[in-house]
């Protein structure tokens, strides 16, 4: 096999974190507590990335570096659904809402109550036809609340707004039609009186698009497409780059998360790759898929839009979180959107203008040299182009990403955000009879394979303000879970195989960990429940693209199963077995 | 015959304990609920048919697992979670499709030009120059950017601005006919289809219609595949058991493939 050109990153030694933090650049993530204070709001986990920043981050520090040790497991819950449990609990006063994949099950749990027993159930009727129906995995990521009312969208495309208290029907309304591709895996959001949601389906042509429902009557207020004419898309610049009316069918899903300044009234959010032509038959940029938009969420037009991969060859998904950091940046105090994507590049951007601050790399990139921060264009290395009728050996990152939609956490006590990566690269190579919709065509072959030093992934802290790494954790497997991190200095993520750990947020020195029933891909939580005591909280349930293999135990006898995910997770199966369990967990 | 399918489906994890013991005796298809003419719930597409001949032969009773034929088919069906859920075979399976065992090919087909007979052009290569001035249909499939192996080669050739794809993510509202009813009412000149997939249509159109077989050059992705039935890997004795029901009855399947106007290449002379 070809050697890399690019060799593995350097880990950063400890002597740069203590100087970016002895020249301490104020960093304060809008929205969110004095570091480390806990404030009212800690106590509650009421948003899937705790604020709206999306910086996942939880004062609470009764669970510290110190105590850490004595972390033991309080009480669980069954999900009674196998697939992966992406995604985590909410927590608003004494109650935890837990959901599940399709049948997308909602469970009210009482934690005044030992055990904290169910409250009540929510189980949507939707067609039992949906599943073989619909285009893509039973993940689902998440509700949202606010105002008494829970949100969640259903793998038919249904929003539904639950009553708080009882788990009643408020109102439900289709954002879209599974028969035609279309499905919602990702989390609402609610912004003032509107509740916002994606789309999912880009292999199959479906154009992206986003909605705003009125939180009390579930009317639509606006909807506005990734792809076409300024009226639909509410930012010009797309209708051109595609050949006649295959912005039509574009792709640019929108099946990641949401986030908001609230000061500068602006959504952001990123959109997926373009349509299911092969790149030769789809001449020109595809804009806007592959994109960061801000958008006021009033109107749902756009005030900037900044699209990282243009022409996608690679299927570099572009739709990761946007973590929202007050920061200096060479001595200028910014507001930044941190945004760290599958094609491997972390971005800072100014995310009041769109303006480029930053691009590079925070895992194993080769398929471009570099990103010109004039331009915004990625420097594409011609030596690792795909396409199907020829071989590509050493594609860094693979399909599955640099990063994939687990999201990051950013901590204010240590300026550091912390990025659940991957070290994955792929090979584009021979040909290979594949069959769709009743059509024998040609594909090429992709697989997936551990990057440079073999590990599968890796938990890095990142340096936001010099865009450098600090510190990784290298992973057996992908880190296919989010990151949680706390004013205890105590920074949580999962693993594959069904480790939750914790880490020390200033070293990454392993404190804690504990195996779960089954591999973790979703994000842990904290809170304080009603005994005044601090909780961890995460869900288990292997599944998602990395673990297809156990989730439909496809054996590893065919590495190009589940679009190449099976060369490189093929043994996950001996780490861990499907589940859905939630795992809470206090000082003992 | 529908509501009794569904009836099947539902009841199945009911049944599952005396239909998943040693001596289960049924003949568990995957197949696509709308995929007609190849298949649907209605029992009415060619695989159906197919399926009903081997299973007589077999002397097993065919039950269906539904499932778009599209990512995740064969791990939703012959591999799903439950294993109440699982079917053994694919009627159609082109020859080394992976993530099957696939049998003998029983036939073979190609991907054809589709066109009006009163038109004035006759479309015989990808390299005819007409190519580049009218209005060409095209399947759209998913998957890492693959789309059918002519419109590959078409791109090669600079074919690309006049081409129009339709969506293969069949439903009532987009099924597998509207490429043809287009050329039928002239919204494109020409489509290129997979044969199996045109040749019904053709056949059953008031308006005379070409349908003409495309040849890849030497240095093209293949047009023309071998089909096969695919059997869950591992069921070593169930393939053995379809490969000889297929030999018995390769009168029977040549025939129902003729009924639906599926254009047949001689196996022999293009195997290369």
């Amino acid at each position: 096999m070809k050697r890399l050109s690019i060799p593995l990153l350097a880990i950063v030694a400890l002597p740069l974190f203590t100087a970016a933090c002895g020249s301490g650049p104020v960093v304060q993530a809008p929205g969110a507590p004095a570091a480390s204070t806990a404030s009212a709001e800690d106590k509650e986990w009421t948003m899937q990335n705790k604020n709206y920043a999306s910086t996942r981050y939880s004062g609470l520090d009764s669970i510290n570096t110190g105590n850490i040790k004595n972390l033991k497991v309080a009480w669980t819950f069954s999900t009674g659904v196998l697939r992966g449990h992406e995604g985590g609990p909410l927590v608003i006063g004494s109650t935890m809402y837990v959901h599940t994949p399709f049948p997308n099950i909602v469970y009210a749990l009482d934690l005044t109550k030992e055990g904290a027993p169910v409250k009540w159930k929510y189980t949507p009727k939707q067609d039992p036809k949906v599943i073989p129906v619909a285009c893509c995995d039973t993940v689902n990521r998440g509700l949202a609340y606010a105002n008494g009312k829970i949100f969640q969208n259903q793998l038919d495309t249904t929003t539904v707004a639950l009553d708080a208290e009882t788990g009643k029907e408020l109102w439900k309304v289709k954002q879209g039609d599974y028969k035609q591709g279309q499905t919602i895996t990702a989390a609402p959001l609610v912004i003032k009186d509107k509740v916002i949601s994606g789309v999912s389906g880009g292999e199959f042509g479906v154009r992206g698009f986003v909605t705003a429902n009125d939180v009390n009557t579930g009317k639509q207020v606006w909807r506005m497409y990734s792809t076409g004419p300024e009226s639909e898309v509410g930012f010009p610049g797309s209708e051109e780059t595609w050949k006649g009316d295959e912005w039509k069918r574009g792709g640019g899903t929108t099946w990641g998360w949401y986030s908001y300044d609230p000061e500068l009234n602006l959504m952001y959010y990123g959109t997926g790759n373009p349509g299911s032509w092969n790149p030769d038959q789809r001449p020109g940029d595809n804009k806007w898929s592959m994109t960061i938009f801000a958008r006021n969420p009033d109107t749902g037009k756009a005030a900037w839009a900044y699209q990282k991969t243009p022409h996608d060859r690679w299927d570099y998904d572009g739709i990761n979180e946007m973590v929202l950091v007050d920061i200096n940046i060479k001595g200028q105090p910014r507001k930044v959107l941190a945004n760290f994507d599958r094609n491997g590049f972390a971005y800072m951007l100014d995310r009041k203008t769109g303006e480029l601050l930053m691009a590079d790399p925070f895992v194993v990139v080769n398929w471009a040299t570099g990103v010109d921060l004039k331009t915004g264009r990625p420097i594409e290395n011609p030596e690792k182009l795909t396409s199907s009728t020829k071989n590509t050996k050493d594609i860094c990152p693979s399909a599955m990403g640099g990063k994939n939609q687990q999201p990051v956490a950013f901590s204010p006590k240590t300026n550091l955000i912390y990025v659940p990566t991957n070290n994955l690269c792929m090979d584009y190579e021979g040909v290979q009879v594949k069959y769709q919709a009743g059509q024998p065509y040609v594909g090429a072959i992709v697989v997936s394979h551990a990057g440079p030093g073999g590990n599968r992934g890796e938990f890095i802290a990142w340096d936001p303000t010099t865009n450098k790494k600090v510190w990784g954790v290298k992973e057996g497997l992908a880190n296919w879970g989010g990151a949680l991190a706390t004013g205890g200095d105590v920074v949580f993520y999962g693993t594959m195989e069904g480790w939750l750990k914790a880490v020390d947020a200033k070293t990454g020195a392993p404190l804690w960990k504990f195996k779960t029933p089954s591999g973790i891909i979703g994000n842990p939580i904290t809170y304080i429940g009603p005994d005044n005591k601090q909780y961890v909280a995460v869900l288990s349930g292997i599944g998602g693209w990395s673990g297809i293999g156990v989730a439909a135990e496809i054996g590893a006898e065919d590495p190009t199963a589940g679009l190449g995910a099976l060369g490189a997770f093929g043994d996950v199966g001996s780490f861990s077995n499907q589940g859905g369990v939630l795992t809470v967990f206090s000082l003992q | 015959m529908t509501k009794s399918t569904y009836t099947i489906a539902a009841v199945l994890l009911l049944v599952a304990s005396c239909a998943f013991g040693a001596d289960a005796k049924q003949f568990r298809v995957c197949a696509d609920p709308e995929n007609f003419p190849s298949s649907n719930r209605k029992m009415e597409g060619f695989e159906n048919k197919i399926a009903e001949v081997i299973a007589r032969d077999l002397g097993e009773p065919v039950i269906y697992i539904w499932w778009g034929q599209r990512r995740g088919f064969i791990r939703n069906t012959m591999n799903a979670t439950l294993k109440e859920g699982r079917c053994d075979v694919m009627i159609g399976a082109p020859a080394g499709y992976d993530l099957v065992r696939t049998t003998k090919p029983y036939y073979r087909s190609t991907y054809v030009f589709v066109y009006r007979k009163d038109r004035s052009f006759q479309l015989k290569t990808l390299d005819d120059p007409i190519l580049k001035k009218i209005k060409i249909g095209v399947h759209l499939l998913g998957e890492d950017y693959s789309n059918p192996p002519p419109v590959h080669e078409l791109a090669k050739r600079g074919v690309v601005d006049n081409v129009v794809g339709f969506d293969t993510f069949y439903s009532a509202q987009n099924p597998p006919s509207s490429i043809i009813d287009a050329v039928a009412s002239g919204k494109i000149d020409a489509a290129i289809v997979w044969g199996p997939t045109a040749g019904y249509f053709v056949l059953h159109q008031k308006i005379p219609m070409a349908m003409v077989p495309i040849p890849s050059a030497k240095t093209d992705l293949p047009f023309a595949f071998d089909i096969s039935m695919g059997i869950r890997r591992g069921d070593d004795v169930l393939y053995d058991r379809v490969e000889k029901a297929i030999d018995r009855n390769r009168a029977d399947i040549t025939k129902i493939l003729k009924d639906y106007g599926v254009p047949l290449l001689d196996r022999k002379a293009s195997a290369k």
